[in-house]
């Protein structure tokens, strides 16, 4: 059986975002595999461990620096890579199409992704694959098991867990509290660059979105400090509610 | 000169340095208040091939180069100097006399041993024996097939752990630095036997012990080199592991500044955090400058090795510096953190303690300056 892990670059989680001309800058940040597919990448080596599948592919859209996601997993233990190139500015649409056409030539029985990108969090992607191949998907699961062409999910749901069976080939997006991401080896990491990676361009789709701004967080406001006896105190919230915050106060 | 890392290297830098923080640094003061070996942490290390990496790729090891290696030394030590001293006195000390003189025989059974797990140590020092090495007394016999060693090592890292030892011994004392032979020594051989276990200033995570050789029988086929080649692989050994050293040294100071940078933003006095005053700042300036120069020259030092070029000189400078850094930051830090600094609540007494060592172990500062004056005054 043939695995697909759909990877990104994303900012480090603790980078500190700042923007330049309108535009999120990358100057000075370190770029890592979204946490979340690389849950999704060890999913894929635990089924090859287990002699479950036989291939594991990993594939990235987006500009050169995608190769890092895709090294990184290779020495994970991912057996190839392949890079879409990709406009950096390509909205969730042109990027499911991308990976879609690349999906519809590998042909593999399972496609494994994180259910969203810690840096835009818009969870799309896996969902607009599934859509486009006109494939099953399963969304945000936490647990994973193959048997007889099916794959048998456990997901969260709203205050507990759900259990879903779906026919393969089938798209299934994870959470991180999946399975715990290994550390490469120093072994992963020499054997890495000698795995094969292709390079492809992307089929040309317009976007469907634009993005119109982009804004910080509003940095936090020192809070106003109440100072006196008890009753003064009172008297002084009182007096902000009603005349400062204005929140009206029913009887 | 294009002073970037390969793209291995940073990967390797990366993952040693996620390693360190996620399941060493939390661990680090816990170890160190209770002498604590950390067995699994070591388990884990060597899974992941870190406890390997001076194993050469045609042995079964990762083939990591020198700058790899010894990066990857300063991201473990920056988590915890004792237990990057486990690491490197295992894979690249107790490794570099096999490396540099052992036949394609000991080097299969030596790395074999070693990819299955096995911690080594390197017996050079005794009790009447440290910077002047030469002196050494552990006695060897040629017996037939065997050697019979009888001697005691002092201050050896994983002397208590390790299950492969690289001894020095002589055939004669006589016979000066002429006469040392270096063997591979396996741990079950009988009359082998260990000390207890030092309680030590610093690096109080590794394990440093005496070991005792008392009428061991060593096959000759363990002999490392000729007969009376010891010292030369000793010294040379040294000048290998000086680098890394340095590196380790790097990684404390390192750790020092990070947690110096820190707490000097969250410490207020005067109504301000102390790292708007220019006395702290200038400390911090300082500590930056060192340290990226102490980087530099073991880097440079690496990097020569893995060209193939001379590089005793720049080794014995990068070792002695980056210990005088390690000091001198580790210093430093405990005085940003005043007299928090001074107490175990915090990490930077730790560090203080644990750069100690750097400007001690594989050759004193005293001594590396001797070799540094002694190469530039040679007429
Ligand atoms: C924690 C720890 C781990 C160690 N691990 C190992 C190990 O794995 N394997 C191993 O073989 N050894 C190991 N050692 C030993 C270490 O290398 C020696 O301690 C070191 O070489 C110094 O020797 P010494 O302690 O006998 O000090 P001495 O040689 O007695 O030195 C005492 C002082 O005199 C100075 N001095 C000596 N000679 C001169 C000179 N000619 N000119 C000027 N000053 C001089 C020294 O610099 C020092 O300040 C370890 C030591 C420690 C503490």
């Amino acid at each position: 059986m043939k695995v697909l892990v759909c990877v990104k670059q994303t900012f480090d989680t603790e980078a500190k975002i700042e923007l330049k001309d309108g535009k999120i800058s990358d100057a000075g940040i370190n770029l890592i595999i979204n946490p979340y597919d690389e849950v999704a990448v060890e999913g894929a080596i635990q089924l090859k461990e287990k002699g479950i599948a036989s291939e594991v592919v990993v594939v990235s859209a987006g500009s050169d620096k995608a190769m890092d996601a895709i090294r990184t997993a290779l020495a994970m233990g991912a057996d190839r890579g392949i890079l879409i190139k990709q406009d950096t500015g390509a909205d969730e649409y042109a990027r499911a199409v991308a990976i879609a056409e690349v999906i519809r030539s590998e042909d593999p029985n399972l496609v494994l992704a994180g259910h969203v990108a810690a840096d835009d969090g818009s969870s799309q992607v896996p969902t607009r694959i599934a859509e486009i191949l006109g494939w099953p998907h399963i969304n945000v699961i936490t647990s994973l098991e193959i048997a007889d062409g099916k794959v048998r999910c456990s997901s969260e749901a709203d205050g507990g867990s759900q259990v879903t069976e779906v026919k393969l080939p089938a798209v299934i997006s994870c959470q991180v509290s999946w399975n715990e991401p290994r550390y490469p080896s120093m072994k992963g990491i020499m054997q890495a660059k000698k795995k094969p990676v292709a390079t492809v361009d992307a089929v040309a789709v317009e976007n469907k979105t634009r993005i119109i701004e982009y804004f910080l967080p509003q940095a936090k406001q020192a809070g106003v400090k109440v100072e006196g006896e008890p009753e003064e105190c009172a008297a002084k919230l009182a007096d902000f509610i009603k005349n400062t915050a204005k929140i009206e106060v029913k009887a | 000169m294009d002073f970037r890392l390969t793209e291995e290297q940073e990967m390797m830098k990366r993952m040693a340095r996620e390693f360190a923080d996620n399941e060493i640094a939390p661990y680090a003061q816990e170890w160190d208040k209770n002498n604590i070996f950390p067995e699994e942490t070591v388990k884990k290390m060597h899974e992941l091939g870190l406890m390997t990496i001076g194993v050469p790729a045609e042995y079964g090891g990762p083939g990591l180069d020198h700058v790899a290696q010894n990066i990857v030394t300063e991201e473990i030590a920056r988590g915890d100097a004792g237990i990057a001293t486990t690491m490197a006195a295992s894979t690249l000390l107790a490794a570099d006399p096999v490396l540099i003189a052992g036949t394609h025989e000991q080097k299969k059974w030596f790395y074999g041993m070693q990819n299955e797990g096995a911690i080594a140590a390197f017996c050079l020092t005794e009790p009447e024996a440290g910077s002047d090495v030469a002196n050494l007394s552990t006695r060897c016999i040629k017996d037939g097939d065997y050697y019979i060693l009888n001697g005691t090592k002092q201050f050896i890292s994983n002397g208590g752990v390790a299950q492969l030892y690289v001894v020095f011994a002589t055939l004669d004392k006589k016979l000066g630095h002429k006469g040392i032979c270096a063997f591979m020594v396996d741990r079950n051989t009988p009359g082998v036997s260990v000390g207890p276990k030092e309680d030590k200033l610093g690096i109080r995570s590794s394990n440093t012990t005496q070991v005792i050789f008392e009428d061991v029988r060593v096959p000759a086929k363990n002999l490392l080199g000729k007969e009376g080649e010891g010292f030369k692989i000793a010294m040379k050994t040294l000048d290998l592991s000086r680098a890394s050293v340095a590196a380790m040294a790097v990684g404390v100071a390192q750790a020092a500044m990070e947690a110096s940078i820190k707490y000097a933003k969250e410490r207020k006095q005067f109504g301000k955090p102390i790292a708007s005053f220019q006395a702290i700042q200038f400390m911090l300036a300082d500590m930056a400058q060192y340290i990226h120069a102490a980087r530099l020259l073991y880097l440079e030092a690496s990097s020569r090795q893995d060209m193939g070029l001379p590089f005793t000189q720049i080794a014995s400078l990068a070792k002695c510096f980056a210990g005088d850094v390690a000091m001198k930051v580790a210093t430093d830090a405990v005085q940003i953190f005043g007299g928090y600094g001074y107490t175990k609540e915090y990490p930077v007494e730790k560090y203080f303690r644990d750069a100690k060592i750097m400007q001690i172990f594989e050759g004193t500062a005293q001594v590396q300056r001797l070799v540094i004056a002694r190469d530039l005054l040679r007429d």
